[in-house]
Formats: structure tokens, sequence, C-alpha cells
């Protein structure tokens, strides 16, 4: 069974690739190249994996995978500019697409930290960037 | 890696089969069956799945996702009444499950290269009721 929690956090981006001209950079990212950057309220929705216990009929205690997903990557993003203050990041533009690798490799690295091996796994995240895009990494995508 | 888009578009549409009487359409799709037709607010999420550029750090740009599905999707069936303005509905009921198929049918072709591929449409007809189609 799966089961899944919704985390909403606000955070700053500019999309700009240094092995791109400005050219290049503005005829890829459009408005998102902004030199100034700009915001969006995200959704991250983290996916776990396992079976309710018998007796408590919970796959997951709730407050443990809170603290885990505001441990390993809420309390590093809330309101931060992702360029700058995400170290992950810092070689990477800061599309969804790549804040979702990162994320999930995040959790991935972090999880033995909270959960045991035969506790709940952890599936896969999802980012909404705005209501109408969302970007979804399994994870086993990221490298072992 | 799946990137998913959303697109509203509003539609009215009457669904009955042409040869039968308006008892039997009314007792198979019930309300839907209205003469006067009707219509919903529908929802699309399109799902496409890929490989994340290097570069660009994009799997592909969202621009063109929404050019794509604005021209072959909204621009055609947004304030239209699909049995009578969009084909193949004038042939075809407009059922839920027949628009998607005929959304996914429009969109392949666009998301066919070995970078993006079309995985799903989702197409809500209200907030409780959704199709998805892979192309099966």
């Amino acid at each position: 069974m799966k089961f899944t929690a919704r985390y909403p956090f606000s955070a700053s981006h500019r999309l700009h690739s240094n092995v791109l001209s400005e050219d290049e950079n503005w005829r890829v990212y459009g408005r998102c190249n902004n030199p100034f950057g700009h915001g969006h309220n995200y959704w991250l929705e983290v996916t776990v994996a396992g079976e309710p216990d018998p007796l408590s009929g919970l796959l997951v205690d709730r407050k443990k995978l809170d603290q885990c997903v505001e441990q390993e990557i809420l309390s590093r993003v809330k309101h931060a500019n992702l360029n700058e203050q995400v170290v992950e990041l810092k070689d990477l533009v800061p599309t969804t697409e790549n804040v979702a690798y990162v994320f999930a490799d995040l959790l991935r690295k972090g999880w033995s930290r909270h959960f045991s091996k035969t506790a709940v796994s952890f599936d896969r995240i999802r980012i909404y960037e705005t209501r109408n895009n969302r970007f979804e990494i399994e994870a086993n995508e990221v490298k072992q | 890696m799946w990137i998913t888009r959303r697109v509203e578009f509003s539609a009215s549409h009457r669904c009955a089969v042409a040869g039968w009487t308006d008892e039997k359409n009314f007792a198979v799709f019930g309300p839907d069956a209205n003469p006067h037709g009707h219509g919903h607010n529908y929802v699309l999420e399109v799902t496409l799945s890929g490989q994340v550029d290097p570069i660009t750090g994009m799997i592909v740009d969202l621009k063109d996702v929404k050019a794509v599905l604005n021209c072959e999707v909204v621009d055609v069936m947004d304030h239209r009444y699909l049995n009578a303005e969009v084909p193949p509905f004038d042939r075809i009921v407009p059922t839920t499950e027949n628009i998607a198929r005929e959304i996914w049918k429009r969109i392949h072709p666009h998301f066919s290269t070995d970078k993006v591929q079309l995985h799903e449409v989702r197409l809500y007809e209200t907030e409780n009721l959704y199709v998805e189609y892979r192309g099966e």
C-alpha cells in the first residue's frame, strides 16, 4: 500500500545555464531567466510504501514522516533562494526536474536516519511548481 | 521522470446514440441524454515521460507543451458544442472516455520523440469523475 503526504513550501529560483549564452538562456528559459529570479508556491508530495500495522492500522508514523521531510528537505528550502542556498543545486539549473532529482536523492540518503530497514520504504516524490505543472520521480531513479 | 501539464476547457455535449430511441438513450446515459445538451468544465492533465537534458535541466520546454495543448485541444474544444462542432463527435458519442481517446490521438504525434513520450491523458469531466488513458 502507498501513503502520500503533501508539504507546501515557497522558494525562489532563476533558470540560467552557465554553458549557454545570454541569448540562448533567454530563448530556452524565457521569463524564468529574469536575472532577479522569481518564486513559486511549491507542493512537495512524498509517497511511502509499506503495509499498515495490524494493530494501529497505520502504514507510517505521520509525525516521523513529517520530521524526516522537514529535516532533510523543508528546513533547507522554505523561503530560500534555490540557486544560492541549496548546495546540491549549486552546479545545476534549478528547474523542477533537477529540484525533484535532488530532493529524491536527499530523502534516499537521509531515510535510514528516520526509518529502520524493516519499516516503510521511500517510494517517490511529486513536486508541483504551480497547480498546472507537476514533476514525478521514483526513488529508484536516483543513483544508489 | 514524469512531467504533467494541466489545462482547463469548457464545452457542452449530449450523450446519445443516433440510431437509438430517446427512451433507450435516457436508460443508458441518464440526464446526459438531454436533447438540449449540457456542459462541463473539463480539466485535462497530460503526463509525459522522458530524460532530463543535462544542459537545460529540462525534459521538455513547458511552453511548447502548453502550445500543443492549446492548439490541439483548447482552441478546438473550448466553448464548443462537441457534437455539432468538433469531429469526430458528430459520429461518435462524446463521453469522457471518447474525448480522452481523441485528445490522445491529437497530441500523440507531438510527443513521440526519443526525448519525450506521451505517458497518460487524464480527463476530469467534473472534479468527481475522471478517466485515464494510456493509448491501449
